[in-house]
């Protein structure tokens, strides 16, 4: 059997609603089987070995970096939404046409290669090198700045965006972290009294989640089955 | 193969068209109907924890499963196809009520030009001005044929909007552009929100004529002529790729399904996909399908329809070997031509001002006919036809909106400079939007992959299709109008005029996609009669959008019902009582 991966994190890093974000994980802070003392946590990992966890959560902070104009990809638990993607069938390739032959093609047809996106994170991992998360910064920088055009920089580019903003049953935007950041209230059922006013003003209601504004738990596709 | 007892009518495609056909057939008259759909059973209970837009907008989790099922693509006869391998610049739909659950709602009529096109524009411009490699055609069916029908369609759905054409009289605040229109809407139109009503302002102020977008999504709470009645918008702006919680938007799963069901001569048969339609000495006997445990079936009918999206409907007459596969090189047959998309275009518009464009729906915004159709244009600068152009306020969701930021606002696409203007720009971007006409060509059409096959093997459909020296005219055009309305509306206007690229299968555009199997007058040009009856094999009829000979600028589902509903009354007031030609 596959020995269990863990990421540790500093509890104070994470948004402050961790517990919510690993809400289908039977997981509480305190009483979790294996968890420090020292203020850390452990978040079991579907997909990423530990030391692959730390190489995307360093990378997606240089993308999304938390700074002064405000939390980033680590308080919102990016690299947990990447593995969880990377686990279900997203990652498997289960829902993209994979059949070959498999040709190069002009830019106007995208994506063609046969990797899918685990094999593709595997492949950028190994080369951004397992020991990225302890490089100096500026040398993190320069090293995705090399890799700008691949396929996997822009695949982790998309993904840390998508783990910013997506709903926090996916993984990130922990504590509806992202939401806040840049003012989204998350899905409600209704503006039909505020629609036609706030004209030119910034209207700000407070986010809520898919699973609090409906009271029950969501089914993100990532727990499919591959 | 299991053969099952005979039906009627059989009816491929559980979307709008297909279940607007069973429809009236059941309500009409006694004949049994089988619908057959390969998706799964939908309602609007299902859609409730579906306000997610990673799993809907971004995955695209309503659609028709691509692993199994694509097309390729290729830019000229020249060039080799290579699939679509994940979604981009359409979006079919699966299940029951395909495509109409998660599409966005706009329901505009055609205008009456559109239904005569080769005609109408070698009266206006004389043939010798019109490009070599045009294929527009009349439809055989007119806009005052046609009229009674959107009506019916725009009842069934409560179609919100305001009438600028009422019978000939024009009527401020509509769409004074339109061709007459026998009534008002069945509902008022939507309320507007910033971002549009500063559009309507400022196009007025222009001297344009703005109205607001006619929208399947309720404006008021209403009762259909079925008898079917649903809520008002709550303008949560999860419209596009979502289907609706509470059923505001019209979809065939709260309009259709709910008359449907109280029909016991009425049955639908989810998991079912057809492969073939059965035919011998110019008859269709039935139809082979193959359910979700893989086991085959046929089905024999008296009638078949073939009512799917587009794709489905042209590449089932390929693997049937129904009809005379269509030759770009000497322009004979007919199967496959006419393959048109939408050209979309216009500009980035940004404000110094928040916008608040979370709250919206899909089909919510102000929109300008001013240059529709042929309006406004001489030709002489070899324009022809452009289209609408609007601004919207669709529900801006947080992943897909985050980075809009004007050009040299950042050096890179990341980082800490890319993430502090991302911010700065948040909520403070809008668009003003093409909606432009597509017209038909010699050399885009479908035919068959001859590499690539889907999960049992048959041949992909394969698009041969790219932009002409037209739709690049109509790009300049759409950007230089919205540089013109931006600034009045307090914006500034993206300066990156259009690119002129080649047509891509990457970024969505619509999921417009006519043709292929056009109707017309002569079987010479046209795969089904003006009725949508097949020329050659008479009790098969194939509606839907792919019986459009070129796109018009408006968005089809509506069209696509009200062709549906006068191929109905074909069905139901002539064929039905002497099965034969129609035409």
């Amino acid at each position: 059997m596959k020995r269990r991966e863990f990421l540790t994190i500093p509890a104070g890093a994470l948004g402050g609603t961790l517990l919510y974000t690993l809400a289908r994980e039977p997981f509480l802070l305190r009483a979790q089987e294996g968890s420090a003392k020292d203020g850390t946590v452990k978040v079991p990992l579907r997909f990423f070995t530990a030391g692959e966890a730390r190489v995307i959560a360093a990378a997606s902070e240089r993308i999304f970096p938390s700074d002064a104009s405000g939390p980033g990809a680590k308080e919102a638990g990016v690299v947990i939404y990447i593995d969880r993607q990377l686990a279900g069938p997203y990652g498997a390739d289960k829902y993209r046409y994979t059949k070959g032959a498999f040709v190069e093609s002009v830019p106007e047809h995208g994506y063609q290669a046969k990797a899918n996106p685990r094999e593709t994170y595997r492949d950028g991992i190994a080369k951004l090198g397992v020991n990225f998360d302890e490089l100096p910064v500026e040398q993190q920088i320069q090293k995705l700045q090399s890799m700008e055009k691949t396929h996997f920089f822009q695949l982790l580019r998309t993904h840390t965006i998508e783990g910013m903003f997506s709903d926090p049953m996916h993984g990130g935007n922990a504590g509806m972290i992202g939401w806040q950041l840049v003012g989204y209230p998350g899905p409600r059922m209704s503006y039909r009294e505020d629609i036609d006013k706030h004209f030119g003003t910034e209207f700000r209601p407070k986010p809520a989640s898919l699973e609090q504004i409906m009271k029950r738990p969501g089914k993100p596709w990532e727990d499919e089955k591959v | 193969m299991t053969n099952l007892k005979p039906v009627d009518v059989a009816i491929i495609g559980g979307g709008w068209t297909g279940l607007a056909m069973a429809k009236e057939l059941v309500s009409r008259t006694s004949v049994s109907v089988l619908a057959l759909e390969r998706g799964a059973p939908r309602s609007t209970a299902d859609y409730a924890m579906d306000m997610d837009e990673l799993d809907y907008n971004v995955r695209l989790r309503m659609m028709q499963n691509i692993a199994e099922e694509t097309i390729t693509h290729r830019h000229s006869l020249r060039d080799s196809a290579v699939p679509v391998r994940q979604y981009g610049s359409f979006h079919p739909g699966t299940g029951v009520g395909g495509a109409g659950e998660h599409w966005t709602g706009m329901s505009f009529r055609f205008m009456q030009d559109v239904f005569t096109m080769r005609t109408h524009l070698t009266e206006k411009h004389g043939a010798a001005h019109l490009p070599a490699d045009l294929a527009v055609q009349d439809w055989g069916v007119t806009y005052d044929q046609l009229e009674p029908h959107y009506w019916y369609a725009e009842q069934m759905m409560g179609v919100s909007g305001k009438a600028g054409n009422l019978g000939g009289k024009l009527i401020d605040g509509g769409n004074t552009f339109e061709s007459p229109r026998s009534h008002d809407y069945p509902t008022p139109a939507l309320k507007q929100a910033y971002a549009s009503y500063l559009f309507d302002q400022a196009a007025r102020k222009l001297g344009y004529h703005p109205y607001p977008t006619p929208a399947a999504n309720l404006s008021e709470n209403f009762t259909n002529p079925d008898g079917i009645s649903r809520p008002a918008c709550a303008y949560c702006g999860y419209c596009t790729r979502f289907g609706c919680m509470i059923g505001a938007k019209a979809q065939p799963s709260n309009t259709l399904m709910p008359v449907l069901r109280k029909h016991k001569s009425f049955q639908l048969r989810t998991g079912s996909w057809v492969r073939r339609i059965v035919h011998e000495n110019g008859r269709a006997t039935g139809v082979q399908f193959t359910d979700a445990n893989g086991e085959e079936f046929f089905q024999p009918a008296e009638t078949v329809i073939l009512s799917t999206f587009t794709l489905n409907n042209v590449r089932l007459m390929y693997l049937s070997k129904i009809g005379t596969p269509y030759d770009p090189a000497s322009g004979k047959g007919t199967l496959g031509r006419n393959l048109t998309h939408q050209v979309q275009g216009g500009a980035r518009i940004y404000f110094d001002k928040p916008l608040n464009a979370f709250m919206g729906a899909g089909c919510l915004g102000m929109r300008i006919s001013d240059y529709d159709g042929g309006n406004g244009l001489t030709g002489e600068d070899g324009l022809l036809r452009f289209g609408m152009l609007s601004c919207n306020s669709r529900g801006e969701q947080p992943i897909a909106a985050f980075g809009a930021i004007p050009p040299g606002s950042a050096k890179s696409n990341w980082g800490a400079e890319w993430k502090a203007a991302s911010l700065q720009w948040r909520d403070r971007v809008s668009d003003l939007t093409l909606a432009g006409e597509h017209m038909s060509y010699r050399q885009n059409y479908i035919d068959l992959d001859p590499t690539y096959t889907d999960k049992f093997g048959d041949p992909l459909l394969r698009f041969t299709l790219d932009w002409t020296e037209h739709e690049y005219k109509q790009h300049d055009f759409a950007y230089d109008l919205a540089a013109k309305i931006g600034p009045v509306m307090g914006a500034k206007v993206d300066p990156r005029r259009p690119s002129h690229a080649k047509y891509n299968t990457i970024n969505y555009q619509s999921t417009h996609i006519q043709g292929g199997a056009i109707m017309g007058a002569s079987p010479d040009t046209s795969v089904v009669n003006p009725y949508l009856q097949h020329w050659d094999v008479p009790n098969l009829w194939v509606i839907g959008a792919s019986s459009f000979p070129q796109n018009a600028s408006g968005n089809p589902t509506l069209t696509a019902l009200a062709v549906t509903h006068w191929a109905a009354d074909a069905v139901i007031n002539k064929y039905l009582k002497h099965p034969g030609k129609l035409a």
